[in-house]
């Protein structure tokens, strides 16, 4: 079979980090080619160079057996080379059309929007896609969005295709029609690249797959010819155990009761509508949802960062609707925050002063007008040893660290309570985002602990796999409503995907 | 009247809105005009009108240029280096005008200038041309007893708003400003676009400058513009960034200030000719509150990426 890309001895270097070490690759024509490594593992620079974003520091590339020089997006395209970026490039405000034929180079100034739309329709007919070219992107959801920029690399006459972990946004059934849709681009003699770190998806849809760590390909193999297990050992370098986790504590008093809750969203809509939960000390209790759904919001403002409009929220019985993040803290919630590295830590501060953004207030940390730093300094180096963030020192700048360690040091901020003693609530907005599998399983491993140190939990997660892992029960939000509450021996990936899509259609 | 002030605004917020819809905030605008009304007044006396209009585009152009390395290749903040242009400008074209400068100035450019040109604080008027037969229509004859560049408005008023939403440029453009990453990776270059869009925008501040003084009040004097180029910047919200639109809220504008002269001239005594002055402002000023509004934001469509500079590694 013809090759379509042949990558020889890449080499990529960033300041202090060595991201793509004489990396050889391989895209058939008619393949679906996982790339598959953990977060970090050089897989995204790599595409980034294929589609000339990045300019790599050795290496050869070859198109179709032609040694090229790709030196911006613009000569990828012109090579039939398209990418589904990670985060969509869409324009929100701007039509289906506008986006789809933005940048296209064709004869004359004026846009013929009548043939576009036309040729659009039969495109995405083609794989079973029914869009309307003249609806606005906002108005669409994350599916049809990633339609589009399918659409938009496919009107280009592409044929060689990069998804950067195209599923991350995407419901259960989604994702199946986005997989068959790709099946189909294989078998017209596409080349399709599939990045991911999802080792089931590798097994459902990949005719190969290259495995990356830190930087260097570990090895390509034939789906077929390889299993789960294995992939996942070449993937982290060592043996992983799959499994539920099992705790010992049962659940005990109701720590957050919620009634009725609504909230507004930043666009001025209720975004949160009418939401009625409850969690109990020693429990966790997922949340399931594609993600845009309310989650951030409901968690928003059980943490005291946004008035509801109206319901109640009750804190180990005592009425805390409307108070304010102080008083939460002090009501013994932690919150970690969605997007860690944005909403969680002060980036130009130093390590010990993000330790301290929420215990400096108090003794012993600080008396009525003066900061204990000795305190602070000891309690910092305590806790950045029990929870492994790696740095040289509690001076550095919180921006100077990695991800993991960014989620490290606020789970260490929050789960270490304002004077010590676990909190009684935790609300985790997708902790685990972006993680790779070890810093994944370490924070999987701390919310086990607080769990059965009696810590009331809210997890909220996209992520089917590990919500059924640490669950007890998981409810379903979509639309800024819970679709259901499922006990975690009745719970699995069809009914949750179910209960979203249904309400989905409810909706209209 | 109406269209004689109008035309002042219109002209500067066109150019404005190519810049704005490219992400670029030009807050230079006033600093712009106010140079492009004072080569326009030296170039009028040592050439004539043509080349004090081409002169004064030009030095528009090259005033945004500095803009345009500063926020787009610099990436430093819009609002600061805006207003220093503005500033600039202001302090520049005073300087260049003042009577000693001025007479140096245009010996340099015309050494057989007579000695009467090179004292004068004012120049000769841009002349009006009747369009023939339209000139003639009761009420809208108005609208074609003007200059030569209030018809250039008309002509270009349109023409900039095909462009903006019927062509690939203008789609490229719009995109640029609303999400340049999605711009970038379809191929487009941000940087450039932008830049142009900025030189556009210096391009018609200057020609503004040049009308405002030509056009319509040919008699020098330092920071002639006051604040006309704050005024054409939330004209540019207030028409949402439509160019058929500006041309509504320019003669809006104009009007408003027409009202105020002539209440001057009526002597309402009871009302200080400074509250009425104050009027064009208030009203920019309200505009302006009323876009600050989320929701309101939203609803108009303000470029989302307006203000922000890109770059491809973030």
């Amino acid at each position: 079979m013809e090759t379509l890309v042949e990558l020889r001895g890449i080499v990529k270097k960033f300041p202090g980090v060595l991201a793509n070490d004489r990396v050889d690759f391989e895209l058939r024509r008619g393949e679906v080619h996982a790339l598959l490594g953990e977060n970090g593992a050089g897989k995204t620079t790599l595409m980034n160079i294929l589609y000339g974003l990045y300019r790599p520091d050795e290496g050869e590339i070859y198109i179709r057996g032609r040694r090229v020089e790709l030196r911006s997006p613009r000569d990828a395209i012109s090579l039939g080379i398209g990418m589904v970026h990670q985060n969509f490039k869409l324009v929100e405000s701007h039509t289906v059309l506008e986006n789809i034929i933005l940048g296209l180079r064709e004869n004359g100034l004026r846009i013929d929007f009548e043939s576009h739309r036309r040729r659009i329709t039969e495109l995405a007919e083609r794989y079973g896609w029914r869009i309307d070219p003249m609806a606005r992107i906002w108005q669409l959801s994350a599916g049809e969005k990633q339609q589009v920029e399918l659409l938009k690399i496919l009107y280009r006459g592409a044929e060689i295709l990069i998804l950067d972990e195209p599923t991350s946004v995407l419901t259960v059934q989604e994702t199946r029609r986005l997989f068959e849709a790709l099946r189909r681009m294989a078998a017209e003699g596409k080349g399709v690249i599939f990045i991911t770190h999802k080792l089931n998806e590798v097994m459902e849809v990949s005719d190969r797959v290259t495995v990356m760590r830190k930087g260097k390909v570990i090895i390509t193999k034939d789906t077929r010819e390889t299993t789960k297990m294995e992939l996942a050992n070449y993937m982290i370098g060592r043996q992983v155990i799959f499994g539920r986790r099992e705790a010992s504590s049962k659940p005990g008093a109701v720590v957050l009761k919620i009634l009725d809750l609504k909230v507004l969203g930043d666009r001025g809509y209720p975004a949160v509508n009418g939401v009625s939960l409850e969690v109990r000390s020693g429990e966790i209790l997922g949340v399931a949802g594609v993600s845009g759904n309310g989650q951030v919001e409901l968690a928003e403002a059980i943490a005291g960062l946004r008035k509801p409009m109206a319901g109640r929220i009750l804190l180990n019985g005592v009425d805390a609707t409307g108070m304010d993040a102080g008083k939460m803290i002090e009501l013994g919630v932690a919150y970690i925050p969605p997007e860690g590295n944005k909403l969680g830590i002060v980036p130009e501060f130093r390590i010990v002063d993000n330790l301290f953004l929420k215990a400096y207030r108090y003794p012993p940390y600080s008396n009525k007008i003066l900061l204990n730093w000795r305190r602070m300094l000891g309690k910092a180096r305590e806790l950045i040893e029990e929870f492994g963030v790696v740095t040289p020192s509690v001076f550095s700048k919180a921006k100077s660290l990695s991800g993991g360690n960014i989620q490290r040091l606020i789970l260490a901020r929050e789960l270490s309570g304002i004077v010590g003693g676990a909190p009684r609530l935790i609300v985790a907005a997708y902790p685990t985002k972006g993680l790779d599998v070890g810093a994944t399983e370490f924070v999987h491993d701390l919310l086990m602990r607080y769990k059965e140190m009696g810590s009331g939990i809210i997890f909220i997660s996209e992520d089917l796999e590990e919500l059924l892992l640490l669950s007890d029960r998981i409810a379903v939000m979509s639309g800024g409503r819970i679709r259901g509450v499922l006990a975690r021996e009745e719970a699995d990936a069809e009914k949750i995907g179910l209960l979203m899509s249904e309400a989905a259609i409810q909706a209209g | 009247m109406t269209v004689q002030v109008g035309t002042v605004y219109l002209l500067a917020s066109l150019g404005e809105i190519y810049a704005e819809r490219s992400g670029i905030l030009n807050l230079g605008l006033e600093g712009i005009m106010v140079m492009g009304a004072a080569i326009s007044f030296i170039f009028t006396l040592a050439y004539g009108h043509l080349a004090a209009i081409l002169a004064s585009i030009i030095v528009g152009i090259l005033m945004s240029l500095i803009l345009a390395v500063m926020a787009i290749y610099m990436r430093l903040n819009q609002t600061v280096t805006g207003l220093a242009l503005t500033m600039f400008g202001l302090g520049l074209s005073g300087f260049l005008a003042s009577p000693e400068i001025r007479r140096i100035i245009l010996l340099a450019l015309n050494p057989s200038l007579p000695e009467r040109l090179l004292a004068i604080q004012e120049a000769p008027k841009l002349p009006e041309i009747p369009v023939p037969g339209l000139s003639e229509i009761p009420v809208i004859g108005c609208f074609f007893r003007q200059n030569v560049l209030v018809y250039i408005s008309y002509m270009a008023a349109p023409l900039m708003w095909f462009i903006l939403f019927k062509t690939k440029p203008g789609l490229s453009l719009r995109s640029v400003g609303e999400n340049p990453a999605a711009a970038d990776a379809m191929g487009i270059n941000v940087f450039k676009l932008r830049c142009a869009a900025t030189m556009i925008s210096g391009g018609f501040a200057g020609l503004a400058g040049a009308y405002l003084f030509l056009g319509f009040q040919p008699f020098w004097q330092e920071g002639l513009t006051a604040g006309k180029g704050f005024i054409a910047l939330s004209l540019v919200i207030l028409s949402t960034w439509n160019p058929l639109k500006a041309i509504l809220g320019a003669y809006l504008f104009g009007g408003v200030e027409v009202i105020q002269y002539r209440l001057q001239l009526f002597g309402l005594g009871a009302l200080s000719p400074y509250l009425l002055a104050m009027l064009p402002y208030l009203i920019a000023i309200a505009a302006l509150i009323a876009v600050s509004i989320e929701s309101v934001r939203k609803r108009i469509g303000v470029p989302a990426s307006l203000g922000i500079p890109y770059s491809r590694e973030e």
